[in-house]
């Protein structure tokens, strides 16, 4: 742990891990090495900390800044307004449904996503043959880009062209016009950010089972644990207990971010059935330039974001890590 | 209690044969250890006894009932495995009553949420709560019964690995190396816990090892096993004295055996470093063999020639009570090592020239193939016995 010495050092305290040092008097060999490690662990550290000052606590700060604030993109003046912003954003109905609609995108796509990997990772490695060729099919969505795909996806859903439709038609089942529909658009949004999300999570199931030890099934086997149903409960699930925990909060975070789908294929509509937080403050501050209203749902978004996390991590850390 | 029959086995991983035709009758009640450098085969025969591994040719029997095609769970077997095995996400208690849950309780009763409400489960519950608890108390980790593994140290965890393997009593323990992640203090004081637990349990224990002590100090027999083949089954004071072949004889003892190649001149007389040895075998002049001799067969001779071996001090090894001594013979690659009491190290000095003798009988023989040359004289053997035959 050489970082905390030298920063400790640095601010000019005697360290407590240097076992040999005897109170150093000034200008003394000690100070003087004490000095020489500080600055190369800044001169180290420096690059890093500079551009994390740039390029994300300064914005966030600005964030801060402008959401206090009754700044429109583009004026040249503006004044503090103070808590205005966060008052109209709490009381405006448009913002409520917005975050509803998040949190209703965000509990369908990570369960589904979740469920649907690990049912995927567990059958692609419960046979032999052609696995790395279900692996590939089912990451493919998620490298490709999610624009291009979403327009794909505006293809299919066509209420009069799309396969879907046509499918559906043939087969005798109702259809439905599903991206300009309030009942069905959100649900399809989510569908496919499920369909996006899945190599992803299943790619990192496969991984968490790779790493699950043989012994542990084995041990199983002799314990007479050995139905499938009970292999699973005994030792895969409870073992991918860090991978899930990982796949939750990334899945979590990945859906509050939801946008491209929704800029592309609804536009936040029909009506505000659609509308989620990112494309509110996307609208709100570059659309009708309202940078302050906008600036105050960055911060809201920004506070959901990182409680969740901390949330997530605290409460499954301690019941998933198990050395 | 049961007696284990391992009946000519074979086993293959693709072109690499593993195990060739092995056959081993187990007592009931036999604490047999296999022995082997690792990749000798001796963890697949474990596997293949404990039903993970199926044998491609070749029987097993458990208390006289082939179990070939059975499960690991019907063979009435247990298993301590090297890395323990034990489920990190249970505590200690419910990792050994996993064994009886899953034999005493049905699958609805084993429900979730469920399976509390079913009639007889807080009854069975109960009872294996009980039996977790005696065990536990048994093997003195009791006081850990709500910890998880990731809580206990090594000796602990093996105990628990232990405990859930003797919580349902079976017919035969299988010990797949489970004092090999122990620091060595730690290693000694389990290994008398292991022979105090065979000698209070009382039944067969089938224990696999690389280390020689282990095998040494814990069995009633042992299975010296080389690329997939027993070289030699017997209790560890034959392996050592009387070992069939010559791996086996290396395989055993620290420092190794001392391995020296030698021509019979005559009946009686043996040719070798540079010296004649007295020592009858069973061969014609002019035949090569081995002689191998244990470093502490070697004395002090006060002369060269005839029946000594002399050779110059490379280096002293100091270890007590005994010094390891070893010789730099003319003709010869490598060191020969002796071991002489202690009381003789202000006498010895390295480049110093040295006289060593040996008792003819406690000399070793093999052949160029390896098996060992019995004589009529000394260990009173008239052939070598083959395996099979020996029993308890």
């Amino acid at each position: 742990m050489s970082e905390p010495l030298a920063l400790s050092s640095a601010s000019g305290e005697p360290s407590a891990t240097g076992s040999v040092r005897t109170l150093p008097s000034p200008a003394s060999p000690t100070r003087r090495r004490a000095f020489t490690e500080a600055l190369a662990a800044w001169t180290l550290a420096g690059p890093a900390v500079f551009f994390l000052l740039v390029l994300f606590f300064l914005p966030v700060i600005g964030i801060f800044v402008i959401a206090l604030s009754d700044w429109q993109f583009g004026v040249r003046s503006f004044s503090f307004v103070g808590l205005a912003n966060f008052r109209e954003v709490f009381a405006d109905p448009g913002f409520r449904t917005s975050l509803l609609n998040t949190v209703a995108y965000v509990l369908i796509v990570v369960p589904g996503t979740v469920v649907l990997g690990l049912l995927i990772a567990l059958l692609i490695e419960s046979g032999k043959s052609c696995r790395s060729f279900y692996r590939a099919i089912h990451f493919l969505p998620f490298m490709a880009t999610l624009t291009a795909m979403a327009i794909a996806w505006e293809a299919l859903l066509h209420p009069t062209i799309g396969l879907v439709n046509q499918t559906l038609a043939a087969i005798g089942l109702p259809t439905a016009n599903w991206l300009r529909d309030e009942n069905t658009a959100l649900p399809v949004l989510a569908a496919i950010g499920i369909w996006q999300n899945l190599g992803y999570a299943m790619v990192l199931f496969l991984a968490g089972m790779k790493s699950i030890p043989q012994d542990l099934y084995d041990a199983a086997d002799v314990d007479g644990a050995d139905l499938w149903l009970d292999r699973m409960r005994t030792v895969t699930l409870p073992m991918l207990g860090p991978v899930s925990m990982f796949v939750v909060i990334v899945l979590a975070v990945r859906a509050f971010e939801c946008f491209d789908t929704v800029k592309v294929l609804t536009r936040g509509g029909p009506g505000h059935a659609s509308e989620v937080l990112l494309y509110t403050l996307y609208r709100e501050s570059f659309e009708y330039l309202r940078t302050g209203y906008g600036a105050a749902v960055a911060v809201v978004f920004l506070a959901i974001v990182v409680t969740l996390t901390l949330v997530q991590a605290g409460v499954l850390d301690r019941k998933v890590h198990y050395q | 209690m049961a007696s284990v029959l391992i009946d000519s086995i074979d086993k293959n991983y693709g072109p690499t044969s593993v195990l060739r035709g092995l056959s081993l009758p187990i007592a009931d009640g036999e604490f047999l250890t296999l022995l082997g450098p690792s990749g000798c085969g001796k963890s697949t025969l474990l596997r293949i006894l404990a039903g993970l591994e199926v044998q491609d040719a070749g029987s097993v029997l458990i208390g006289e009932r082939a179990v070939d095609g059975l499960k690991p769970k019907q063979r009435d077997v247990a298993m301590v495995f090297q890395s323990y095995a034990l489920y990190p996400h249970m505590t200690v208690a419910s990792n050994m009553a996993l064994p009886l849950r899953m034999r005493r309780l049905s699958a609805f009763q084993r429900l979730p949420l469920l399976g509390r409400f079913m009639p007889a489960t807080p009854r069975i519950a109960a009872e294996i709560d009980v039996e977790v608890t005696r065990t536990a108390k048994s093997l003195g980790i009791g006081h850990l019964l709500a910890r998880k593994p990731g809580q206990l140290s090594g000796g602990q965890r093996q105990r628990v690995a232990v405990g859930r393997a003797m919580v349902r009593h079976p017919a035969v323990f299988l010990m797949d190396e489970p004092l090999s992640n122990l620091d060595a203090k730690l290693r000694v004081q389990m290994r008398a816990e292991i022979k105090e637990l065979h000698r209070r349990l009382g039944v067969t224990f089938v224990y696999v090892t690389h280390d020689q002590a282990e095998a040494m100090t814990l069995s009633d027999r042992v299975a010296v096993m080389l690329d997939g083949e027993l070289l030699q089954v017997a209790p560890p004071k034959d392996i050592y004295a009387d070992p069939d072949d010559r791996r086996v004889a290396e395989f055993i003892g620290s420092p190794k055996i001392n391995m020296l190649d030698g021509v019979v001149r005559e009946r009686g007389l043996i040719d070798v470093a540079g010296s004649t040895l007295a020592i009858e075998a069973d061969a014609r002049a002019g035949e090569h063999l081995t002689l191998g001799i244990r470093p502490e067969v070697f004395h002090l001779a006060d002369h060269g020639g005839q029946g000594a071996l002399t050779g110059s001090v490379r280096m002293i090894e100091h270890m007590g009570s005994d010094l390891f001594v070893h010789l730099d013979l003319a003709g010869l690659d490598h060191p020969l090592i002796a071991r002489l009491l202690a009381e003789r190290a202000p006498l010895i000095s390295p480049g110093q020239t040295l006289h060593v003798g040996a008792k003819p009988e406690r000399v070793l023989l093999f052949g160029r193939d390896g098996r060992r040359l019995r004589r009529q004289v000394g260990s009173g053997r008239a052939s070598v016995t083959p395996i099979r035959e020996i029993t308890r």
